[in-house]
């Protein structure tokens, strides 16, 4: 990381600091909105965080690794999740996940090399009685055929 | 998604109801006749531990503290449920309001909802709406101008995990930690969130409150059975015509509620989701009800075509990647039973091991730090036991096709 990048991002890790506070049940929070900027929490994010949080670097890492939304190491600019519950499985998720796998040529769980897509799986989107159902970044699609996803996917920037 | 307001049916949640109707009355009453009247309601959870809501609320306000909180737990993880989703969306005004009232009772001044992280393309409308409150002094210092009523709502986005919708895990994610379950005693009334004494409802709970408190108890009491007071929100997916959310009395049978929704050739139908229990054909006409079937509202219908092992399967994945891992029953106890129905699958089992599998199941139950581990193994005991001959594939001499 270069070191106008480090500044920039103390900066901003400042700046939530000083709106959600130092306590520590800011920092779910604080690590939202830097996932949601960077699309990652980076090693020196985790470590400037603990420090305004007075924690251990570890405790910060613990919980980035506890929760399926956050991450630590880069995906793609747009997180694409399918739900493979049940209800999404019965009404043809198995079709819709080959269809994304064939058209990106990647499969779930990697990223496209022009890391525009990140393609994972998804534990219950609550939609299942609109199944199947996907999510791309925080919007949701339901009732969707493998065309119907595609297409939605090739509208994306 | 579109959202699209839908115009429900229903004797209880979705009867008419007017936004701050139930403040308006609350700020008249005395905390002493609110818990009254909730007491006489009977009104239990209804996320699915079905725990007495009046005392859960006595005990909370009971507790001596400066601070209080109410927590409407939203992170509605259960596969095959999405009534608390369309409860937010359609209905915010029984939410909050049932939120406000709570925070009259208990003695709180602050209310966290706690939403899923799934469910982010909600928060705008929700906060757009608590905006609104807040203009017409339903949110804010001496609402509605009974001196020294300060309450007001804050969401707090969840991160994908499912055991936050226990609620000591739920807690734990709101002060910064990995949603682990807590130990208990203390419980949250006394000991919850910031170490506070903490009221944690689901959202359907909240949403009776408001229609309890403007009509009263008695008729709240006029629906359902005698053990399992007012209706239940289903949600319903699967094989059948007519899948969504259907508000019913308790007591309402699986049969009844199979032709509801135009189900036809149904084998079998998952009650109370992937921790719930699966029902075969021959039980149909038992009840939805605490004393019967009891459910948290997910109801998931497969017909003649479903093959019930792959259902176990897929079920007994979700649980090894939701287990938060911190107790030894859940975390090997999920991915044994996971292995066993992969033996089923290959045709490599014994019946030995498969018993044993099941006392394994027996000893999570009871052994299980949360709900997590101690629903977790319902499904795999229930499709093992009800569908033995279809899973052990017998047909195929029971060894899935490779004879």
């Amino acid at each position: 990381m270069f070191i106008e990048e480090k500044t920039s991002l103390a900066e901003e890790i400042e700046f939530l600091v000083i709106k959600y506070g130092n306590d520590r049940s800011a920092l779910l929070t604080i690590l939202h909105d830097i996932q949601k900027k960077h699309r990652y929490i980076s090693d020196y994010a985790q470590q400037e965080i603990a420090r305004h949080l007075n924690i251990h670097p570890v405790e910060v890492y613990s919980v980035i690794s506890f929760y399926s939304f956050l991450n630590s190491t880069p995906k793609g600019r747009n997180i694409v999740r399918i739900c493979q519950t049940i209800s999404c499985d019965m009404k043809g998720k198995d079709v819709l996940v080959r269809a994304i796998e064939r058209e990106l040529g990647i499969k779930i769980g990697d990223t496209t090399k022009d890391n525009k897509f990140t393609v994972e799986y998804a534990n219950c989107l609550g939609l299942c009685d609109e199944s199947p159902a996907m999510s791309i970044n925080d919007r949701v699609y339901t009732k969707l055929t493998p065309e119907k996803a595609i297409q939605l996917l090739s509208e994306v920037k | 998604m579109e959202i699209i307001k839908k115009n429900r049916k229903g004797e209880v949640i979705f009867s008419q109801y007017k936004r701050g109707d139930g403040i308006k009355k609350t700020v008249t009453l005395k905390r002493e006749e609110i818990l009254l009247e909730l007491k006489t309601s009977k009104l239990k959870g209804r996320g699915g531990a079905g725990f007495p809501t009046s005392t859960k609320w006595m005990l909370t306000a009971a507790s001596i503290s400066d601070e209080k909180y109410i927590i409407c737990n939203a992170d509605e993880g259960e596969p095959g449920t999405f009534k608390d989703r369309v409860l937010l969306v359609e209905y915010p005004e029984l939410v909050m309001d049932g939120m406000v009232i709570a925070g009259y009772t208990i003695g709180a001044k602050k209310g966290i909802i706690y939403l899923r992280g799934e469910y982010e393309y909600l928060l705008k409308s929700l906060q757009d709406y608590l905006q609104e409150m807040r203009k017409d002094n339903l949110l804010g210092k001496d609402i509605l101008g009974k001196e020294g009523f300060e309450f007001d709502i804050e969401i707090f986005l969840g991160s994908g995990a499912y055991v936050c919708g226990e609620e000591t895990a739920l807690i734990e994610s709101l002060e910064g930690n990995r949603g682990e379950a807590r130990n208990r005693p203390p419980y949250p009334v006394n000991t919850g969130y910031n170490g506070k004494p903490t009221s944690v409802n689901n959202v359907e709970t909240l949403a009776a409150i408001p229609h309890i408190i403007c009509k009263g108890a008695s008729w709240f009491l006029n629906v359902g059975t005698d053990k399992s007071a007012g209706s239940k929100l289903f949600s319903v997916s699967g094989d059948c015509e007519k899948p969504g959310v259907y508000e019913l009395p308790w007591g309402t049978t699986i049969n009844e509620l199979l032709n509801l929704v135009d189900a036809k050739n149904t084998k079998a139908v998952q009650i109370g989701g992937a921790s719930g229990f699966c029902i075969p054909k021959s039980q149909f006409d038992r009840k939805l009800s605490y004393e019967d079937v009891s459910t948290g509202g997910s109801v998931i219908i497969f017909n003649e075509s479903r093959n019930m092992l792959k259902v176990l399967k897929n079920f007994m994945e979700f649980f090894v990647e939701e287990s938060c891992g911190q107790c030894t029953p859940c975390r090997i106890g999920n991915v044994k039973l996971l292995e066993g129905v992969e033996m089923i699958e290959k045709g490599e089992h014994t019946f030995t091991y498969l018993n044993k599998l099941k006392d394994l199941g027996k000893t999570m139950q009871v052994a299980s730090k949360c709900g997590l581990g101690q629903s977790s193994p319902n499904s795999f005991i229930s499709i093992l036991e009800n569908f033995k001959d279809e899973v052990l594939n017998y047909s195929n001499g029971g060894n899935n096709g490779r004879i």
